[in-house]
């Protein structure tokens, strides 16, 4: 892939002022530029992470030993909600978009999103509806305490704090649908001259998979709360039996929007993953083709698996093996992606800054909770672990060890481009190996504590898991702290730093390292020509 | 071993954090039996054919999946260690391979579905609650279970069954006992080598009966009716606990189920239906209004304290205060009619299957506790009126609607 590159030489005498962000306040509140609204995106997630990691550590805090020392069960259960509804909603699939901002415009040469000012509303919209959530601890009865999946029929039982809830959550699908539609938009109409689909990088590709995805089922979503919104207000009784209404058609909904939600939340992290392992490889990804169809496959598995998360509701033995089966295949794309990885590994000319240490991490870490996926899809074994803390550990090697470290390996690889700093290597190692151990420290022992029969959402537990438990805190406590590195190498790079060259990494390719770093306020005013 | 010594450490480490953590009283140690082990590792020992499937198809699948695991991971290790610029090492310029991609979808296509084909079976077996010896309804309450001998020896039978654990354990005020937190003060009592039919349904939100070493767990659904089965094949007491997050006490309300042999079986079943007809009220007595209230004061402590709590206050908004509220100072036949339906899109739930001199008597306890005083208490004939005039009613308005 080569690029002509022409940012220079245009006089915009008449417009000089748009070479430049205004500054102050107003430059966040109206901007419509990717790059400022990408920044936005991925402070505001690191913010959510920052509480929602707070709230898990309160979580393990309680959970230090048996017995109940700092919290009422009520709000243990509410920080247990609000730490899941925080994580997803807030810190992960924000991120995700602030990538999408930054590079997608970036990686194929286009000079903004398509819908700029669309753009600046899917962002803002986000920060009222993290309010609502942060301001539901505060109202009478709490936040919401029902479960981040939101279960009826306890979901219409609960006070104000569910009602906020239910609106924040409605704003934020609504933002990500805006999203959606921009970024599809964007990669189908937008990009440079001679890079077709399947040139296109695979940061994009995945992207555009997961906006889809996105547009398909945040509305479910939205039905199944509104459906409870109206059940716990209007009379209604979609849910509860007394009316002819039906609790488990609850999880039929959420679950059809929740199941293909965990892949929107992994496979940006495929993308970036996919980047990464080259950049560093010093060799061309493996079978670019291949990723790209195990991609779409996983995206259209996703459709038909749902009701894994339903073992034990008693659906009819037809259902179960149904599910069963079809979950089993969703390891094969997902297999092909890691093999292609690892072939892109093997004969490489390997070097281990972070970004690639977070990358072969995240491979090696969300492999073992594809493991754990896979046992799980075992019906009996499932009905054996649902709901125990081996699930805990499950979602968590894979949103965590999967997700959040693919960010981390992105932040880095990155933030050369969008500061125009290298980042302090050392302070980064260290917030890597900090992570990755504490990391496997925290949720490992969970699998025991769930093979053992410990349920999760439990504030208080049988003292022969304490250990397990204890542990598991101590964990959670330097995994929660280690974090703060990042925030420090970030700004230490915002600062200053050694300058960074337009491309900084030796074998990284692609159209975002032909512009200077930092990245200009705009750039590809004029198409780059991709051969 | 790397891992005995680590463990023992900590455990060290836990005593040690115990006793400096001043107020924090300590924990009996030891494994619990028929619930989980000190640092258990594994799945529970199964006492059924169904949990002793499940033990063995994880086993396999955890089998299976170390053997990939080591071959990936080795492969990607080697790699990392030997093709380094560092080591002088030049990148290949491979990319794509038809041949190596389609192998490996297709044998891990083939290794999903063999370890699906091996699970096959015990789905099927699990699904099959036919001819059984026995059967009992388990109901999920906020937050206790109740339990109905439906069919079989012991029809008739029923009992609620809460946390036994004292509430000094559970807040660090003495020592917690080796079954902390898997305790009840009535066990499911059940014949050992006898298939046990379990349907459960909850009464106000979705609860999850489990035992971990029978390879059960089945939501109970507010409304609908599930069925699960076991079978044990060992006398002993096994535990389990609610596993559907259900409210505030989620985490308190365990399900412990005793096996005993056919004869101890037969000899439970017979004390208890002596017990039960002790515990029947005279329908002849007649009831003062302090005899009412003193009754009272034990229904209201098993069945509205979780919900109003013992102070009459409530946990508002979900669950609201006794204590002044107008509809407890109101005319009683107000209150009476609540308790007897519940209340639509509310937790509260119909207390109809409490006896007419239960109600009559926590009628008069909610209305002269805490701060309410008044003389306009029900008796059990009041009660007894209320539901057939209800009854009748609700029958007037299905005919109706034929």
């Amino acid at each position: 892939m080569s690029a002509v590159l022409d940012n220079h030489g245009h006089a915009h005498d008449h417009e000089d002022h748009h070479h430049g962000p205004p500054s102050g306040l107003m430059r966040w509140v109206t901007t419509t530029n990717h790059k400022d609204i990408g920044t936005l995106y991925l402070w505001f997630s690191f913010a959510m992470l920052l509480v929602g990691g707070v709230l898990a550590l309160c979580i393990r805090a309680e959970l230090f030993q048996p017995g109940l020392q700092y919290w009422r069960p009520e709000l243990f259960n509410q920080f247990t909600t609000m730490h899941g509804l925080i994580m997803v909603f807030g810190a992960i699939m924000p991120a995700f978009v602030g990538f999408a901002n930054w590079m997608i415009p970036l990686q194929i040469g286009a000079p903004d999103m398509a819908f700029a000012r669309m753009n600046n509303w899917s962002f803002w919209l986000l920060v009222p509806a993290a309010a609502l959530l942060l301001i539901s601890f505060f109202v009478p009865g709490g936040a919401t305490a029902a479960g981040w999946t939101l279960y009826a029929p306890l979901s219409t039982q609960m006070g104000l704090g569910m009602d906020l809830g239910i609106f924040a959550m409605h704003i934020m699908g609504a933002s990500s649908i805006m999203g959606s539609i921009n970024i599809i938009t964007t990669i189908l109409n937008m990009r440079a001259p001679g890079m077709t689909l399947m040139k296109m990088p695979m940061f994009c590709w995945t992207w555009l998979i997961t906006a889809y995805l996105l547009i398909a089922v945040m509305p479910v979503l939205a039905g199944a709360i509104t459906m409870l919104l109206t059940d716990r207000h209007f009379g209604t009784s979609f849910f509860n039996a007394a009316g002819g209404g039906d609790p488990v058609m609850y999880q039929h909904i959420f679950w059809f929007f929740g199941h293909p939600e965990v892949y929107i939340m992994i496979l940006p992290a495929f993308g970036i993953i996919s980047h990464v392992v080259p950049a560093f490889a010093r060799k061309q990804l493996f079978g670019y083709a291949s990723m790209v169809y195990a991609t779409s496959s996983i995206a259209i598995l996703s459709f038909i698996v749902w009701a894994h998360h339903m073992f034990t509701t008693g659906m009819p033995a037809a259902g179960q093996l149904f599910f069963m089966y079809a979950t089993m295949l969703i390891a094969v794309p997902t297999g092909v992606k890691v093999f292609n990885w690892i072939a892109t590994m093997w004969r490489g000319s390997m070097t281990f800054e972070t970004p690639m240490l977070f990358a072969v991490g995240f491979i090696f870490v969300f492999t073992m909770g594809g493991f754990t996926g896979l046992i799980l899809a075992v019906t009996p074994v499932d009905i054996q672990l649902q709901d125990t803390y081996y699930v805990v550990a499950h979602f968590h090697y894979v949103l965590v060890a999967g997700s959040l470290f693919a960010m981390f390996s992105g932040v880095y690889f990155w933030l050369p481009k969008w500061t125009g700093h290298m980042y302090d290597e050392g302070l980064a190692k260290l917030h890597f190996w900090c992570s990755m151990v504490f990391f496997n420290i925290t949720f490992f022992p969970m699998h025991f504590l769930g093979l053992a029969g410990m349920p999760r959402r439990i504030p208080d537990y049988a003292t022969q898991f304490a250990d397990f438990n204890m542990i598991a805190s101590i964990g959670a406590f330097g995994f929660g702290f280690s974090q703060l590195l990042l925030m420090v190498v970030v700004i230490k790079s915002i600062k200053g730093g050694a300058k960074a060259p337009a491309n900084p990494w030796e074998g990284a390719e692609g159209l975002e390292w032909t512009v200077p770093s930092p990245a200009p306020y705009h750039t590809f005013e004029t198409a780059p020509q991709v051969k | 071993m790397g891992v005995a010594t680590s463990c023992s450490k900590i455990s060290y480490a836990t005593g040690l954090s115990l006793a400096l953590a001043a107020g924090i009283a300590g924990a009996a140690s030891g494994d619990m039996p028929g619930g989980p082990a000190v640092r258990q590792l594994n799945l529970a020992p199964p006492v059924t054919t169904i949990a002793s499937q499940i033990y063995d198809l994880h086993f396999v699948m955890l089998g299976i999946c170390a053997v990939i695991f080591v071959a990936v991971f080795g492969v990607m290790f080697y790699s990392v260690y030997a093709h380094r610029k560092s080591k002088g090492h030049k990148a290949a310029t491979f990319h794509e391979s038809t041949a190596v991609e389609i192998a490996w979808t297709v044998v891990p296509m083939v290794i999903v579905i063999v370890m699906a084909a091996l699970a096959t079976k015990t789905v099927l077996a699990m699904k099959d609650t036919s001819n059984a010896d026995l059967t009992i309804k388990a109901t999920g309450h906020q937050w206790k279970w109740a339990y109905d001998y439906v069919k079989g020896e012991g029809e008739g039978i029923s009992f609620y069954s809460s946390l036994a654990t004292p509430t000094d354990q559970i807040e660090g005020r003495v020592e917690k006992g080796i079954h902390y937190m898997l305790e009840v003060d009535n066990e499911v009592v059940v014949p050992v080598g006898k298939k046990v039919r379990i349907l459960t349904t909850a009464q106000d939100v979705i609860h999850a009966w489990m035992i971990p070493a029978f390879g059960v767990k089945q939501d109970a659904i507010p409304g609908f009716i599930r069925d699960t089965w076991f079978k044990a094949d060992k006398i002993g007491v096994y535990r389990g606990q609610c596993a559907e997050l259900c409210g505030k006490e989620h985490g308190f309300m365990p399900i412990v189920v005793n096996v005993k042999s056919e004869a101890d079986y037969t000899k439970w079943v017979e004390e208890q239906k002596k017990l039960m007809a002790a515990k029947m009220d005279d329908p002849n007595k007649q009831w003062t209004k302090a005899e009412l209230v003193a009754r009272g004061e034990k229904v209201y402590a098993a069945a509205c304290v979780a919900c109003h709590q013992a102070n009459g206050k409530g946990a508002p908004p979900a669950f609201p205060p006794l204590d002044g509220s107008k509809l407890v100072q109101g005319p009683r036949d107000n209150q009476v009619a609540l308790l007897i339906n519940g209340r639509q899109g509310t937790a509260m739930a119909s207390f109809r299957s409490l006896s007419d001199v239960e109600l009559a008597a926590v009628v008069a306890y909610t209305r002269n506790s805490w701060g309410n005083k008044s003389d306009d208490v029900p008796m059990p004939a009041d009660i007894k009126a209320a539901k057939a005039w209800d009854a009748a009613k609700l029958g007037q308005l299905a005919a109706k609607q034929q």
